[in-house]
């Protein structure tokens, strides 16, 4: 093993900063070509400023087969090679890590802004130090342009024709054909990597549960999981499973909203009522454990800020029951309309090469034929004990990632049902330590989009100095421009919802 | 056909009642306007000021009483409905009591003092209520939202809350709407997109604030990157608390407008 110079680590499981190898900046772009080559992908690829004011790249690779993550770090100076010409996953985090650092990917054949925002530090001095500067705008840049006759530019956003966050996004269409799909966030951009380090404070956990707020669950289990790796914490069985409920929980509700909003979307109203009513069901459940129908304040670290007793469960399972009879009703709707079907099938595909090219997570991953499910690859907290089949489909089109989320709705309400009857008895918060210093952990969730992937490190005084919060949106944005390509620009709306990605996830 | 009938049949109706009839009941966690009585406050504690995230708690000077006998107040505009203060007090001198109406016309009386009951508000003009009171069109602009808000402001359209039947929609154009809903802290990347879609309404028109960010900035008050809500871009007419706003609160709010 001598060869792999990396540092191989579990999820959720802290190591000592220094145990990461750091290497020169040409070997570690040829390791990490040479992983993802070898079938494993990056699941984040970030810069970490240390005091010395010198920025280490940090590259965590997955490999979805052995659950294990392999880690190195290197200095890489104002400018290195860009790994993206050998290594197209890289692209976004290295355009990402541009824009926060100033650090010059020599070489990137894609390099402009994500979020549209100053290197990390300059925001305060906005002011003094950019006077006579050109204002930044968002959405202003270079976009890719197609040349030719008859062919033409639709621009779309920021402001949408719906209740949707904003975004913008440029086709380059001939006739109805869309040849390229441009997408331009960082509307939302808040500010939230920069203001973590120093903490954890008192408003970190709400930063976590809205940086993405339909992933709310999803995002504070990842930060509570990293959280309590560091300070050495376990927590109890019972608050595990309530965790993981709470998780599936959330899946189920997006899920059978996606479903209902796919056929709003293609003009099939009766699944579109239905469901759009059924997603509200799950929110009450979620609402029914914490008082909140996104699960906000339910995950802690240390556990669950709230506990179940009889009655809340067999109320729970009752209403389970209810709701996911009356899914499958409105949903097999869709199944046996040849009109749907015919609608769905073929369109907005995905193949499957792509998705590995590009390290597509979560369903359109799945819906690719790609077996991927953090819940079974690198299973942590309570689906160590207890696993969901991971539900795959192989067509990549817009049905496939449909259908995908139809299989999911019914092995999570499987889950549900049977975890929530055999709880163990204990206590659901046990108070947490301080964290260890000079740590870096890194804490993966399968979110019902797909892969949130946090990756906290410590100081010498157990505070955060770097947390890296990669939504599985940052990796799927691309997906849909991809899936776009020789559609009819009148697809987009059901492909971009077929991904229904999280702008604010994006952009932080 | 005849199995989308026999699904429509399953399905039943599902519209809510509210507001001529009784609104759904709330689970017993629901977190909706709090309550204070400060004579369960310990001495000398400030145990919610200190907890709160976003500083909704504070203490104010009681005019009727000395100088030194401070009371507290929420900030329901800050405020996020989570546990924090009512966690951090011994004494349980804060709770949440299941009343989903918390929206107000006028930003200074979201503030709720200790031992004052909620402001009663004359509502808005006259001729508003007579332009919008039967028709009102909204066009709704994320401005830094989490998704949270606008995912609970989308359900409205749904058969449950079927917001249709007031005369409410929300439309896609800024040139038929008759006002704007405004979710999120405002964005730094986005204040030119509000200013220009507010710029794109007709007048005379209407802004709706809803959720904690939209009103003060909610978790991302005093970022840089963004504007401590809305009403510091564009005048506010009515702001709806929450961290979402449950749908009923909203719904609530909008009605306000046509009362």
């Amino acid at each position: 093993m001598d060869n792999f110079p990396f540092l191989n680590i579990y999820n959720s499981v802290a190591v000592p900063f220094e145990n990461i190898p750091l290497l020169d900046i040409s070997r570690f772009r040829k390791e990490v070509i040479e992983y993802v080559e070898a079938g494993a992908r990056i699941v984040s690829l970030f810069g970490f400023r240390r005091k010395d004011n010198s920025v280490l790249l940090i590259a965590v690779i997955a490999q979805d087969q052995t659950g294990v993550l392999s880690l190195a770090a290197s200095e890489c100076g104002n400018t290195y090679k860009s790994l993206t010409p050998d290594c197209p996953q890289a692209h976004w985090f290295e355009r990402e890590i541009a824009e926060q650092f100033g650090i010059h990917p020599e070489g990137h054949p894609w390099l402009k802004p994500v979020r549209f925002h100053l290197p990390f530090g300059a925001e305060k001095n906005k002011q003094k130090q950019h006077q006579g500067e050109k204002e930044m705008l968002p959405g202003v840049t270079d976009f890719f342009e197609v040349e030719g006759e008859e062919v033409h530019e639709v621009a779309v956003g920021p402001v949408h024709a719906g209740i949707i966050e904003p975004g913008h996004f440029r086709f380059q269409c001939h006739g109805e054909k869309v040849l390229h799909l441009e997408i331009s966030l960082g509307y939302q951009h808040r500010g939230i990597e920069q203001v973590i380090p120093g903490g954890p404070d008192k408003r970190t956990i709400h930063y976590m549960e809205t940086l993405a707020g339909d992933t709310s669950v999803g995002h504070a289990s990842a930060y509570c999981h990293a959280v309590e790796a560091l300070a050495g914490c376990n927590i109890s069985a019972r608050a595990q499973t309530l965790r993981a409920v709470a998780l599936e929980l959330e899946r189920l509700a997006n899920h059978t909203g996606d479903l209902g909003a796919l056929s709003g979307d293609i003009g099939y109203l009766p699944t579109a009522s239905y469901c759009g009513r059924l997603r509200g069901d799950f929110l009450n459940m979620t609402a029914l454990l914490c008082g909140s129908r996104f699960g906000r304040g339910f995950i802690r670290p240390g556990g669950t800020a709230f506990d179940t007793d009889e009655a809340l469960v067999s109320e729970l399972l009752k209403r389970l029951e209810r709701a996911t009879e009356e899914t499958a009703g409105a949903v097999n709707l869709l199944w046996e309309t040849a009109t749907v079907v015919g609608r769905f099938e073929e369109t907005g595909k995905l193949e499957r090469e792509t998705c590995e090219a590009l390290g597509i997570v979560g369903v359109p991953a799945r819906a690719s034929g790609i077996v991927r499910d953090v819940r079974f690859d690198f299973p942590y907290g309570y689906f160590r004990f207890s696993q969901i089949p991971v539900s795959t489909w192989g067509s990549g089109d817009v049905f496939a990632r449909a259908y995908v989320r139809w299989l999911e709705i019914q092995r999570s309400a499987d889950f549900i049902r049977q975890e929530l009857k055999t709880m163990p008895d204990e206590k659901v918060k046990t108070s947490i330590g301080k964290l260890s210093s000079d740590s870096l952990v890194v804490s993966l969730v399968e979110g019902w989009r797909g892969e949130i992937c946090h990756v906290g490190i410590t100081d010498e005084n157990g505070r955060f100095s770097r947390y890296k919060i990669v939504d599985p949106s940052f990796h799927n944005w691309f997906g849909l421009a991809m899936a776009m390509r020789n559609e009819e620009i009148s697809d987009f709306p059901l492909c971009n919802k077929s991904f229904n990605l999280s702008y604010c996830g994006h952009d932080l | 056909m005849l199995k989308v009938l026999k699904e429509r049949f399953k399905q039943g109706k599902c519209t809510i009642a509210y507001p001529a009839g009784d609104a759904p009941p709330l689970p017993n966690r629901f977190r909706g306007y709090p309550a204070i009585d400060r004579s369960k406050c310990p001495d000398n504690c400030r145990a919610c000021i200190d907890a709160c995230p976003v500083g909704a708690v504070s203490f104010v000077v009681s005019s009727a009483l000395s100088c030194n006998d401070k009371t507290i107040q929420i900030d329901l505009g800050k405020c996020l409905f989570c546990t924090e203060c009512t966690d951090a007090c011994t004494g349980k001198a804060i709770s949440f009591t299941k009343n989903h109406e918390l929206s107000k016309h006028k930003r200074e009386n979201l503030i709720l003092k200790a031992g004052e009951t909620m402001n009663v508000e004359t509502g808005l003009d006259k001729k508003i209520k007579k332009l919008f009171g039967r028709s009102l069109k909204l066009r709704q602009v994320s401005a830094g939202g989490c998704n949270g808000c606008e995912a609970d402001i989308n359900v409205l359209s749904t058969i449950v809350y079927d917001l249709g039947r007031f005369g409410i929609q929300f439309v896609a154009s800024p040139r038929h709407a008759d006002g704007l809903l405004i979710t999120g802290p405002v964005t730094e990347n986005m204040k030119l997109a509000l200013e220009k879609t507010y710029a794109a309404v007709p007048s005379p028109k209407l802004v709706i604030a809803a959720g904690a960010c939209a009103i003060s900035g909610g978790p991302y008050i005093g970022h840089c990157q963004a504007n401590n809500g809305a009403d510091s871009i564009v005048p506010v007419d009515l702001y709806i608390p929450g961290c979402p706003p449950h749908p009923l609160t909203t719904l609530h709010g909008l009605l306000m407008l046509k009362k």
